[in-house]
């Protein structure tokens, strides 16, 4: 009888402990899974076919506080990721194009220092864009602003448009430094892309933005301005920041902190 | 009215084959020149990423300017009714077309990828004055060339005025076009600003008639026939008050930017401090190009054609002084990223660009001087574009 009532408990139970172990083992699959779907999405990026979409706007915040004197890791980080000489090394240093630069600032008055990088800001309302005859100056749907290798014709009247200096004409014929994954070119006009190449493989960064990390002065910060909880987004309500030559009212895509 | 008789120069002599062999091998330089630049790139011109727009786009837009200005006398005669100018109006219309292929060569010539010139013509963005200026450049050659076949051929006479006009019309809007590919650029400070456009059409009235001027003295020099001082003396009287116009807009821009604080930087860099830029102002532009042409036309000198000559010969000295200011000197001066702060970087941000223009820059540009001069000679040789005689008593009969 107790056996028999022992074996009518466990057949009572026994549904209940499937349901526990199936959930379980889903919740386990799950958590084991799950983030490899998701780094295989991250890694993989946008699929090919998709469109860059209007609901990501690319950004970076700049912590001018932290960007050290000195530093030029986010400028040696660009060359080496888009293939670009070195200023340095460059027997024409004036036409030598310069994807991003290190600038310094002095207050006359007070001699404050501020270091900041600049680059392409990535205007919503790009005045190259504008400008450009051909329409090869664009602005992608996800904010980036860039440049169609096929159909610019040099005509350098984005570069006469710029308010921040930000654009480059190849004025020689390239090294074989050049990347496979970032098309540049004689005669054509260029600058930041925000490392376009890395965004569409799925990085969701920039090379300067972890030259900075890696360096440990974290002054760069990079990321989806539409998402509001992306750390960009966080940061960006959390410290007061300001936009170059914001009188224009471009609406720019890189914001500065401590200028 | 008394009836012209318009006839082609002969084109025989040793001096004319000299002509058209000098401007030939300016021509070819000019070719060469673009050859070296285009095999080599951007790296031998004296421009950088710093002085984006140099020597080149001086000479092509001075003679796309002018080119619209040399217009201008044809237009007196169709579109006002002057019948004393009718006569001098095919080679008004000739010589625009010619300074504009001079120009538009000079043009796209120094772009990065010459080659792509078809990529120019098959795409577009319409909010660009570049885009917009394509169009008004070619349809500048469609309507000239149809004024000028209607002045040339008596059955399509009649649509001589309405072609003129249309002309006019255009040559209007192509001049606010090429003043508004400045006026519509909002970072340099010495641009953005609707003045360029009314001030880049004055300036096209005296650079054009300044070489119209020239162009027609030299053709009836060369070829002995006659030109009268009633010609010389009105056209004269009008380069006076184009020189004046230009004179009086300069100053009005200046002063504008004078009384306000941001602009006091630059305009310091312009009018004072700017070396050679200073200098072309003062003494190319101003002294030269406006106020020696003035004292020379208004005083008895003006009476001279030598110095008539000397005075149009200086509005166009000016004229490229004017060009080499406002196109170079704008972007010489440093970029106001961050008012009220000093800036360095890798970049040459904060200082002021230095440019010395190629030797391939300079033959680009009078290439383009040459072909445009080429391109006159051989049409007054083959067709009916300068009347036999312009002397006074012909010209007389005209107003009557």
């Amino acid at each position: 009888m107790s056996e028999q009532n022992q074996n009518a408990e466990y057949a009572a139970v026994s549904p209940e402990r499937r349901r526990f172990l199936s959930v379980a083992t889903a919740t386990a699959a799950g958590l084991t899974i799950a983030p490899g779907v998701m780094l295989y999405e991250v890694a993989h990026g946008r699929p090919e076919e998709q469109a860059a979409s209007s609901a990501v706007r690319w950004g970076m915040m700049v912590d001018a506080t932290k960007c050290a004197t000195g530093c030029d890791d986010c400028v040696t980080a660009c060359n080496t990721e888009n293939g670009l000489t070195p200023v340095a090394e460059s027997a024409h240093p004036k036409q030598a194009p310069q994807w991003i630069r290190k600038l310094q600032l002095q207050d006359p008055l007070t001699q404050m220092e501020t270091n900041l990088p600049m680059m392409c800001q990535h205007c919503a309302e790009p005045p190259c864009v504008d400008v450009c005859p051909t329409g090869a100056s664009f602005k992608r749907a996800d904010g980036l602003v860039l440049v169609n290798r096929h159909t610019c014709i040099g005509c350098r009247y984005c570069m006469m448009a710029c308010p921040y200096k930000a654009r480059s004409l190849v004025h020689e014929s390239l090294n074989d430094t050049q990347k496979p994954d970032v098309p540049r070119g004689i005669g054509c006009v260029e600058s930041c892309t925000f490392c376009v190449q890395k965004i569409d493989r799925g990085d969701g960064t920039t090379a300067c933005v972890e030259a900075c990390t890696a360096s440990g002065h974290n002054a760069l910060v990079f990321g989806d301005m539409n998402d509001p909880e992306s750390e960009i987004s966080k940061k960006l309500r959390e410290l007061p920041t300001k936009q170059v030559r914001a009188d224009l009212n471009l609406n720019l895509g890189v914001r500065y902190h401590g200028i | 009215m008394a009836s012209i008789t318009f006839r082609e120069v002969e084109g025989s002599s040793p001096k004319f084959w000299m002509l058209f062999g000098a401007l030939g091998l300016f021509v070819l330089f000019g070719a060469l020149a673009w050859n070296t630049m285009h095999h080599y790139g951007h790296v031998v011109t004296g421009m950088d990423n710093q002085i984006v727009w140099g020597l080149p786009h001086v000479f092509a837009v001075f003679l796309i300017v002018a080119a619209s200005g040399a217009l201008n006398v044809a237009s007196i005669a169709s579109v006002f009714n002057k019948p004393m100018y009718k006569p001098l109006a095919p080679l008004s219309a000739i010589l625009a077309l010619a300074l504009m292929l001079g120009g538009l060569l000079v043009l796209v010539l120094d772009l990065g990828r010459s080659d792509r010139l078809i990529v120019a013509m098959t795409h577009f963005n319409f909010k660009s004055m570049f885009t917009w200026n394509v169009f008004l450049y070619s349809g500048f050659f469609g309507l000239v060339g149809v004024y000028l076949w209607t002045m040339l051929d008596r059955s399509v006479k009649t649509y001589s005025k309405a072609a003129g006009t249309a002309a006019f019309i255009w040559r209007l809007t192509l001049t606010t076009g090429t003043g508004s590919l400045f006026g519509f650029l909002i970072a340099r400070e010495l641009y953005g600003t609707a003045m360029l456009a009314p001030m880049f059409i004055i300036m096209s009235f005296a650079y054009g008639l300044a070489i119209y001027l020239m162009v027609l003295a030299a053709a009836y020099a060369w070829t002995g026939r006659t030109l009268g001082d009633a010609v010389m003396m009105r056209l004269k009287s009008l380069l006076v008050v184009f020189v004046a116009a230009v004179l009086y807009f300069v100053v009005v821009q200046h002063l504008t930017n004078l009384y306000f604080a941001k602009y006091h930087a630059v305009e310091a860099f312009i009018l004072r401090d700017g070396g050679i830029f200073t200098t072309l102002f003062w003494v190319g532009h101003i002294a030269l190009g406006c106020v020696a042409p003035l004292v020379i036309l208004l005083s008895r000198l003006g009476k001279q054609r030598t110095w008539i000559m000397i005075a149009c010969g200086l509005v166009i000295v000016g004229g490229l002084a004017q060009m080499y200011v406002t196109i170079i000197g704008a972007q010489a001066f440093p970029l106001d990223m961050f008012p009220g702060m000093n800036e360095t970087s890798s970049f040459f941000d904060g200082e002021v660009h230095s440019y010395v223009p190629s030797v391939p820059e300079i033959f680009l540009g009078l290439g383009g001087v040459a072909i445009a001069l080429l391109v006159t000679t051989f049409a007054v040789k083959v067709l009916r574009l300068l009347p036999v005689s312009l002397d006074d008593e012909t010209v007389a009969k005209l107003e009557h």
